[in-house]
């Protein structure tokens, strides 16, 4: 998206060059197609580094974790909402933050690009107008990019950033008619014993690599539950419980927090849907508290809260 | 040494005749990538693949392994005596393995089998290991073996090499120990001339088609402090999410970290794959950590591959040059650009 590119680079030159920003946090091309690289910049002059396009898929929000400078930082829709709730978590101070807001047409799942071109190297994308095309050795091949964003991007219901100081373009319209929770609704059809099946065989592949935890903008914790030695709550072999004791409890830890912003999925190196954990609590905590994350600045989440007038009768 | 034509169909049923005399592990695609799987009668292997996700390094190195276990039962009269857990070192073949990841088992093996130290199980288990390698016609664009001591049909660490001729494969044992092996498949026919020479001229041309290169040889006379102080780490790191993609799909990355767990009276003592991202890694009882950035992190895992190794063992870099970590890491922090800033680093 080379007009957005173009903004980008201008409104973080200027604010390098006048001060208002010290560093600038966002993406650069990456050394192979499909996966950009975070970039933090700090001379006008490397401005020209910084790209927006269909690849830019890990959170950025990951890097305001404790900094102390002022940032220039771009935020699509879901990094925007996880910006707010590092605020609403004291882990930033939105002072301390110039939000380059990007209305956002979604990312590409190359998992699924590379399905469909039968798991051939793929040595080039180019993308333009809603469409992409993939380059191999011996094949071409042009698609849709509706038809393979990453699942996350295709049910998102907040492309447009909810918090910014600056935006590149307009607002992208907003979709209609998308249940985000389908594939919620089919898990939560099943009997125990299937879910037990079901959860026992998405984690079976999991190396215990913490991809999906490190790349989760909500992990910041200084040391993880599954990494503290006294008392050391969970094993750290390849056990099944103690990974399935891992991916549990990390996915209530983001409860009424996570944005979907999809970095988890992304990240894992064996291609565990991780999404199918956290987004059941997502449901949960629209269903039971009317609750979206990260889309106030006002509002705390709503396990970190107690109100007296609470509708619910735990609280008598 | 005979080398042997085996068409497609032959070579599966061969080794399918071979299940009882030998673990075999195959090539089988599961989702989205292959993976190391054991032959059973339904196994359907694919050797259509450009690497395994995962390396076949736990096969000799399990990534979680009970070494001793105990008791803490006192009315047991050997409570709290620490014995070994029988191991398995049945014979096994894993036949497909690429000629980086057994190249890299050579790498690891100097931590592993030196004059110091033996590690018993890491010793057995490749004794008892057959690797019978599949030549990559096709490498990736970020496969970069031929400038780090490899190439698409080093027969480095291999006891048999595989090359795919379409539709048969030539068989060419190594060792004492893959000749064996083949003899024991008793299928196959003996390769003639032009079935030799058509694979060794692909081979050849295979070579030419890695294209990707990491720069290796001013390394050795760079001066570790420098190279540890250079400035480039900071920018280096940055993107870096601290996970283990890169040293747990690493064929080369040997660290382990040593638990105890016990359930009731009864404990086992583990070893699982540790990580130098994590900074529990090098966490003290003390609670010091002289890793506790991570920049600090980045830089180890790198210096340890590209400089440590390279001083201490004067046998190149501990990179078989796989792309593993090129293609997965979740923030594209590539070696081959780390490298180069190593490599061409000047004070």
């Amino acid at each position: 998206m080379p007009e957005y590119e173009t903004k980008i680079r201008e409104i973080a030159k200027g604010l390098l060059e006048d001060g208002k920003a010290d560093v600038i946090i966002g993406y650069k091309k990456g050394s192979i197609p499909m996966v950009n690289e975070p970039v933090l910049i700090r001379d006008p002059n490397n401005v020209e580094n910084l790209i927006w396009d269909s690849h830019c898929a890990l959170n950025l929000c990951n890097y305001l974790t404790g900094r102390k400078e002022r940032i220039g930082i771009i935020a699509n829709g879901c990094n925007s909402r996880n910006i707010v709730t590092h605020i609403v978590e004291n882990q930033i101070k939105r002072e301390q933050l110039y939000i380059i807001g990007i209305p956002c047409t979604g990312m590409i799942d190359h998992r699924a690009v590379k399905r469909a071109v039968n798991d051939r190297e793929i040595l080039a994308v180019e993308e333009s107008e809603g469409r992409f095309t993939v380059r191999g050795k011996d094949f071409e091949k042009t698609f849709e990019k509706k038809d393979f964003l990453q699942t996350n991007c295709a049910v998102c219901l907040h492309p447009n950033p909810v918090v910014y100081d600056e935006m590149v373009g307009e607002n992208v319209k907003i979709p209609e008619g998308i249940n985000p929770f389908k594939d919620v609704e089919e898990i939560e059809r099943m009997s125990a014993r299937e879910k037990w099946s079901f959860f026992a065989d998405l984690v079976s592949p999991c190396i215990r690599c913490y991809a999906c935890r490190n790349a989760c903008p909500l992990c910041y914790c200084p040391t993880c539950f599954v990494d503290e030695s006294d008392p050391q709550w969970v094993g750290k072999s390849i056990d099944p419980t103690d990974t399935m004791t891992f991916h549990f409890l990390r996915a209530y830890h983001c409860a009424g927090r996570c944005t979907d912003c999809g970095a988890c999925e992304r990240a894992c190196p064996v291609g565990i849907p991780v999404r199918h954990f956290t987004k059941k609590l997502n449901k949960d905590a629209l269903d039971l508290f009317s609750w979206e994350a990260g889309l106030s600045l006002d509002q705390r989440p709503p396990l970190d809260v107690y109100r007296v007038d609470d509708y619910n009768d735990f609280v008598e | 040494m005979v080398t042997k034509i085996f068409t497609k169909e032959e070579w599966v049923r061969a080794l399918k005749g071979a299940k009882d005399d030998y673990r075999i592990y195959l090539p089988v695609k599961h989702k989205d990538f292959h993976a190391f799987e054991l032959l059973s009668d339904e196994t359907a292997p694919d050797f259509e693949f450009q690497n395994t996700r995962l390396s076949p390094k736990s096969l000799i190195f399990p990534q979680s392994e009970r070494m001793f276990e105990y008791s803490l039962d006192e009315k047991d009269g050997e409570a709290h005596i620490v014995k070994e857990t029988p191991k398995d070192f049945y014979p096994q073949a894993v036949v497909g393995i690429r000629p980086c990841d057994a190249h890299a088992l050579q790498l690891v093996n100097v931590n592993f089998d030196n004059p110091q130290y033996k590690d018993p199980w890491w010793v057995k288990r490749l004794e008892s290991t057959i690797l019978v390698g599949l030549g990559c016609n096709e490498p990736c664009s970020t496969c970069f073996c031929t400038s780090v001591g490899g190439g698409p049909f080093s027969e480095r660490g291999l006891d048999v090499i595989l090359h795919d001729l379409e539709d048969v494969f030539l068989v060419k044992p190594i060792t004492q120990k893959g000749e064996t092996f083949i003899n024991k498949l008793g299928q196959g026919r003996m390769a003639d001339d032009t079935l030799s020479d058509k694979a060794e001229a692909k081979a050849r041309s295979s070579l030419e088609k890695v294209t990707s290169s990491i720069p290796t040889g001013k390394l050795r006379d760079k001066v570790v402090t420098e190279l540890f102080e250079a400035p480039f780490w900071e920018e280096v790191a940055f993107a870096c999410i601290n996970c283990g993609t890169c040293t747990y799909l690493c064929p080369t990355c040997w660290c382990f970290d040593i638990q105890d767990e016990v359930l009731g009276k009864e404990g086992d003592r583990i070893r699982n794959w540790d990580s130098c991202m994590s900074p529990l890694f090098t966490l003290e009882g003390s609670g010091h950590n002289p890793r506790s950035e991570k920049c600090q992190r980045v830089r180890q895992r790198f210096m340890h591959k590209l400089k440590y190794y390279v001083d201490k063992y004067e046998d190149g870099v501990q990179c078989s040059g796989c792309g593993r970590c090129v293609r997965y890491c979740p923030v594209n922090i590539d070696i081959r650009h780390v490298a180069k800033l190593m490599n061409d680093f000047a004070q």
